[in-house]
């Protein structure tokens, strides 16, 4: 994957998938700017390093585990008055749809 | 109904999925009490509500909670596993992430057997743990379905809830067996203390991956994963009506598709839940917030030696001690018939008579009253009370059934005061009950006649007779014999 | 009295407050004007509340405290404030009320620092030039037409127009360490996990940490002591493995200096350059030893990061879905909410890595892009090993250029981020760096990157400590200096 191209249709694939609803000259656009740095991303594909372990956590020593210790939750009116559309008891969400 | 599902030449293969919540007092990454019932929204914080800049740090006992259930699954502990983030959008999903485990879950391959007639082995792949999902308020619309609702409210007390997710290989062949299965698994991890599996509050919840496969052959068929059946007793009937359907769609040369399907547990019917997505592309990577976690062998070692006594294992001892098997395995797995059963064994010091009443006199009052064990005021110290009375001859059988409807009518009331309160005590003297027999004699000529003549039945009749005489207090015993010696006289 | 506090350290403010010169209401107030004064061209807070912060520095005037107790501070806006609006610079999070403070802020209230408001950034912090915020651009206010840096570009123009003593940035590829390059400050990022994270608006977890921009190194020393902390609410945090302490300027004796001389061929300006082969001078006349050293995936570095920081950036912004908190479009069902949110709350940058993060991870590219960028990180980590094993600490410059003129880049997305290529292998380690001024090129700012291995933060202040008193910098820009 040397050169790779982005079509329109991959970019809108993955922008469903970010459930990002871009029109078409977003589309457009991105589908360029993603094609020229995936192309310099390209570089690090053909390294031939197979057998080196990925690197996920860059400080190994840390605190894995907390005691189970509860305590209480925020007031329901603090967690609620940052919502868009609350109602008394939650978080509104428009239906699911089809 | 014993055995695997086979028909016309089909064969049922059936893997399970089962969540389970963990009681643990604080939810998986979050210091928010973990409680079933409260208001909505009321146990949740920066982190269960994923606001920005919140981090997930994990609950010790949730991990070692769920390295118990997996030693008690024969499953092999790795040395370390690690969480990953499994993406979907949806509104019960407030990071639009799950926290779980992919490639190095927290137990891999166990292996569980379910004792007793047609016993069996199923492999478990593997049990992960991960973060419940928020609950779906659905407004408008039937509890529970999701498609064309007027939209929903979304309660985020469960969002973060730990969950240890049981994956087993499709080594069911049955829908009894699944329901064997589960019933087992759930008796094991209530017993190691790790969740109260409730399904009807869904701290236990299966869903099912189901084929069918032409008897002989080695490859499985095309799978259908059914959701929502939230009883032992669904379980099973999704199952039969999912193969049954599979099995009508091969006869009649169609296709079975890859699909996800709702069990109605009020029509019994399975609807599809088509999604007009693409498949699911979960784009799992490694949590970078979290470390992955270290099991210590010699912990392991320590933990599996503490494992409280599991219902495999009850079994054994049970059949060992003389009951059926099929007792033995009611008492392994039905959790608070089997904490009664201990408690009662206990106290009466004979496995056998404490068995009879438990699955007797005991079992068709909860059946009656629609309770479990631990709900009826017949408490095992009361029962204790009454079987110590037959057992040491004070009240027959009769008086014994009158006397456990006393205690469930009155919680107050001891065996011993009901009896001796209504004068139940046995008659067992020989001039008492020879009044008695002599004067039912006296009154039925003709079936000591009859008697006489060889039709040796009629002692039965005589005997209820006898035995209605006394008020029911009359020793069956000594009765009979008694009888016996005046008719032959 | 009347307090000049362009130039004011936040050492000095601590020892005019515990000298009662003045009071912490005082100096808050001496800032306050002084942000009304010139912010209006800077653009550098995104949100001020004079009352709150009267009230604050009251509140440590009366318990009458030592140490920085007074002291005011700024806050990237990626710090989140209890009852003080977090935006993380996007229109998704206007309003954004934080129910809690991020740890750093609760550690500054504990040392009664008192906060100034909330700083500029490039939304979510991506980018290298604060010009992605979606409140505005901040200018460099060494020169109003340039790029303060970024994406803590807000903080360092606040330090910089004498508008707070010092302020707290977040580094994920040189967020910190360019923006006080930019500006003539210095900054500090920390080994990861020396500093807690909760409550920072995540960008790229495994990357990112807070750390200070100020005047002075003995002042990114003392605010660093203040931030560095275990915590229990990020379990990739343990602390600083050593106390910070302040350091004095001294030789330099016994130190050896790695120079990755094959780096340096790449693009660096001319001014840059120079100023860098002066540091190296001082190094030597200072007593310490140079050699060269080889950090062959170094050069993988950008290619690297611009897989891994997008790709836990598409998870960690998928939480911005218009249901609990921050911007909603309304639209008839959920997924179309969604997509109407995220489209209308994000700039171009963000959705940019959204877009590149979400196809890294996606099926089928998964293991060649996101593992092998991970490969590479390991890769890194080892170059870095490997060099310190025969050095004490590796030098380069802090960015290849000087602040570029608002705009020139903004088309440009690959020139941007190569403006990050000396700082973001540093990020990929995990190692602490630190960047001090080394003079001017073009009159403006350039810095001097040096880099230690894992928990050398003593080591990387004593050193940067010794340059800063031979480059004699002033870090008040010249158009300041005569406004004082």
């Amino acid at each position: 994957m040397s050169d790779v191209e982005l079509t329109p249709d991959e970019v809108r694939h993955v922008a469903a998938l970010a459930r990002l609803g871009l029109d078409d000259a977003e589309v457009e656009r991105l589908g360029r700017e993603l094609t020229s740095i995936l192309g310099h991303v390209n570089t690090i594909a053909q390294l031939p390093i197979a057998d080196v372990p990925p690197t996920t956590h860059a400080n190994p020593h840390g605190d894995a585990l907390r005691p189970d210790a509860a305590r209480p939750g925020a007031p329901r009116a603090e967690a609620l008055a940052n919502a868009p559309d609350p109602a008394p008891e939650g978080f509104r969400v428009p239906p699911i749809g089809a | 109904m014993s055995g695997a599902w086979q028909r016309n030449g089909y064969e049922a293969v059936i893997g399970l999925e089962i969540h389970v919540q963990l009681n643990t007092a604080s939810k998986m990454f979050c210091a928010c009490p973990n409680r079933y019932g409260d208001e909505p929204n009321t146990n949740v914080c920066m982190v269960c509500l994923a606001h920005p800049g919140a981090l997930p740090v994990a609950n010790a006992e949730a991990v070692r909670q769920s390295a118990r259930v997996g030693l008690a699954l024969g499953c092999r502990i790795p040395a370390a596993s690690e969480f990953s983030r499994k993406q979907y959008f949806y509104p019960d999903s407030p990071k639009a992430y799950q926290i779980s485990q992919y490639d190095q879950p927290l137990c891999a391959e166990g292996s569980f057997h379910v004792p007793g007639e047609g016993a069996f082995s199923v492999r478990i792949t593997r049990a992960h743990l991960e973060e419940d999902a928020a609950k779906m308020i659905h407004a408008g619309g039937d509890a529970g379905r999701i498609q064309g609702s007027a939209g929903s409210v979304v309660d985020f007390n469960r969002a973060g809830t730990p969950l240890l997710e049981i994956v087993t290989e499709p080594d069911l062949r049955s829908p009894e067996d699944a329901r064997r299965f589960l019933t087992l698994l759930r008796a094991t991890v209530v017993a190691i203390g790790a969740s109260d599996c409730d399904m009807e509050k869904g701290s236990l919840r299966a869903d099912a991956n189901v084929s069918i496969r032409p008897l002989g052959s080695e490859e499985y068929g095309t799978k259908t994963e059914l959701k929502n059946m939230n009883s032992f007793r669904f379980l099973e009937r999704g199952i039969e009506a999912e193969l049954e359907r599979q099995l009508g769609l091969v006869r009649a040369g169609e296709a079975v598709r890859q699909e996800t399907l709702h069990f109605d547990p009020a029509t019994g019917g399975l609807t599809s839940l088509r999604s007009k997505e693409e498949a699911h592309d979960y784009r799992y990577f490694p949590e970078p917030d979290l470390l992955p976690v270290a099991q210590d062998p010699d912990d392991l070692a320590a933990l599996a030696g503490q494992l409280p006594e599991l219902p495999v294992a009850r079994f054994a001892r049970l059949t060992g001690a003389g009951l059926p098997e099929a007792t033995a395995l009611l008492l392994a797995t039905e959790v608070e018939l089997a904490a009664y059963y201990d408690d009662l064994a206990g106290r009466v010091g004979d496995a056998k008579v404490a068995a009879n009443w438990v699955m007797g006199e005991l079992q068709a009052h909860l059946n009656a009253a629609g309770i479990v064990a631990d709900a009826t005021p017949v408490t095992p110290e009361r029962l204790a009370g009454l079987v110590a009375l037959v057992v040491a001859g004070t009240i027959n059988q009769t008086s014994a059934k009158e006397v456990f409807q006393a205690l469930v009518e009155d919680p107050a009331a001891t065996a011993a005061g009901v009896v001796g309160g209504r004068g139940l005590a046995q008659v067992g003297d020989a001039d008492e009950l020879g009044a008695i027999v002599d004067r039912v004699l006296a009154d039925h000529p003709d079936e000591v006649a009859a008697f006489r003549g060889g039709r040796e039945q009629v002692v039965g009749f005589l005997v209820g007779q006898c035995m209605k005489a006394s008020g029911g207090r009359a020793d069956a015993k000594a009765l009979q014999a008694l009888l016996r010696e005046r008719l032959t006289a | 009295m009347a307090i000049d506090v362009i130039g004011l350290t936040a050492e000095r403010a601590a020892a005019l407050l515990r000298g009662r010169a003045c009071t912490a209401e005082e100096l808050a107030q001496a800032y306050l004007d002084r942000i009304a004064a010139v912010d209006g061209e800077i653009h550098s807070y995104l949100h001020v509340d004079p009352e709150r912060t009267l009230a604050a520095a009251r509140e440590q005037d009366a318990a009458g405290v030592d140490g920085l107790a007074g002291v005011p501070i700024a806050y990237k806006d990626l710090l989140s404030t209890r009852g003080v609006p977090t935006t993380a610079g996007s229109r998704i999070l206007k309003g954004f009320v934080p129910i809690e403070d991020a740890d750093v802020v609760r550690w500054g209230n504990e040392a009664g620092l008192v906060s100034l408001g909330k700083t500029n950034l490039d939304e979510f912090a991506m980018g290298s030039s604060t010009e992605h915020s979606a409140y505005g651009p901040t200018r460099n206010p060494w020169d109003p037409t340039r790029v303060p840096g970024g994406s803590s570009g807000g903080s360092a123009a606040v330090v910089a127009a004498g508008c707070a003593p010092w302020a707290l940035g977040t580094d994920t590829g040189g967020s910190i360490r360019q923006p006080a390059a930019f500006c003539g400050l210095v900054g500090l990022m920390p080994t990861y996990g020396s500093v807690s994270r909760f409550g920072v608006v995540a960008f790229a977890c495994s990357l990112e940490q807070v750390g200070p921009m100020t005047l002075t190194v003995r002042d990114a020393a003392l605010l660093q002591q203040v931030i560095a902390r275990d915590t229990d609410r990020d379990a990739t945090c343990t602390g600083p493995r050593a106390p910070i302490e302040v350091p004095e300027p001294g030789r330099l004796d016994g130190i050896t200096f790695g120079v990755p001389r094959v780096e340096l061929e790449a693009g660096v300006e001319e001014g840059v350059r120079a100023r860098f082969d002066e540091s190296l001078a001082i190094a030597e006349s200072l007593g310490a030893r140079l050699v060269d050293v080889d950090l062959p995936y170094a050069r993988h570095g950008l290619a690297a990061y611009y897989v891994i920081a997008p790709a836990e950036a598409s998870a960690n912004l998928s939480r911005f879905d218009g249901v609990r908190y921050g911007l909603r479009v309304d639209a008839p069902d959920v997924r179309a909410m969604y997509e109407a949110t995220r489209d209308a709350g994000f700039g171009a940058e963000v959705k940019r890595r959204i877009m590149i993060g979400t196809y890294a991870l996606s099926a089928g590219y998964h293991d060649a892009y996101y593992v092998q960028a991970q490969r590479v990180r390991t890769l890194i980590r080892r170059d870095f090993d490997a060099a310190f094993g025969d050095v004490d600490a590796i030098l380069l410059p802090t960015a290849p250029s000087v602040a570029f003129p608002i705009g020139a880049r903004l088309d440009d997305p690959l020139a941007m981020y190569a403006n990050d290529i000396f700082t973001l292998p540093v990020n990929l380690a995990g190692i602490p760096a630190l960047s001090v001024p080394n003079g001017l090129s073009e009159g403006l700012p350039t810095g001097l990157q040096i880099i230690g291995p894992a928990h050398s933060e003593n080591l990387l202040l004593r050193l940067g400590a010794a340059f800063e008193a031979e480059h004699a910098f002033d870090p008040v820009p010249p158009g300041l200096r005569s406004a004082a």
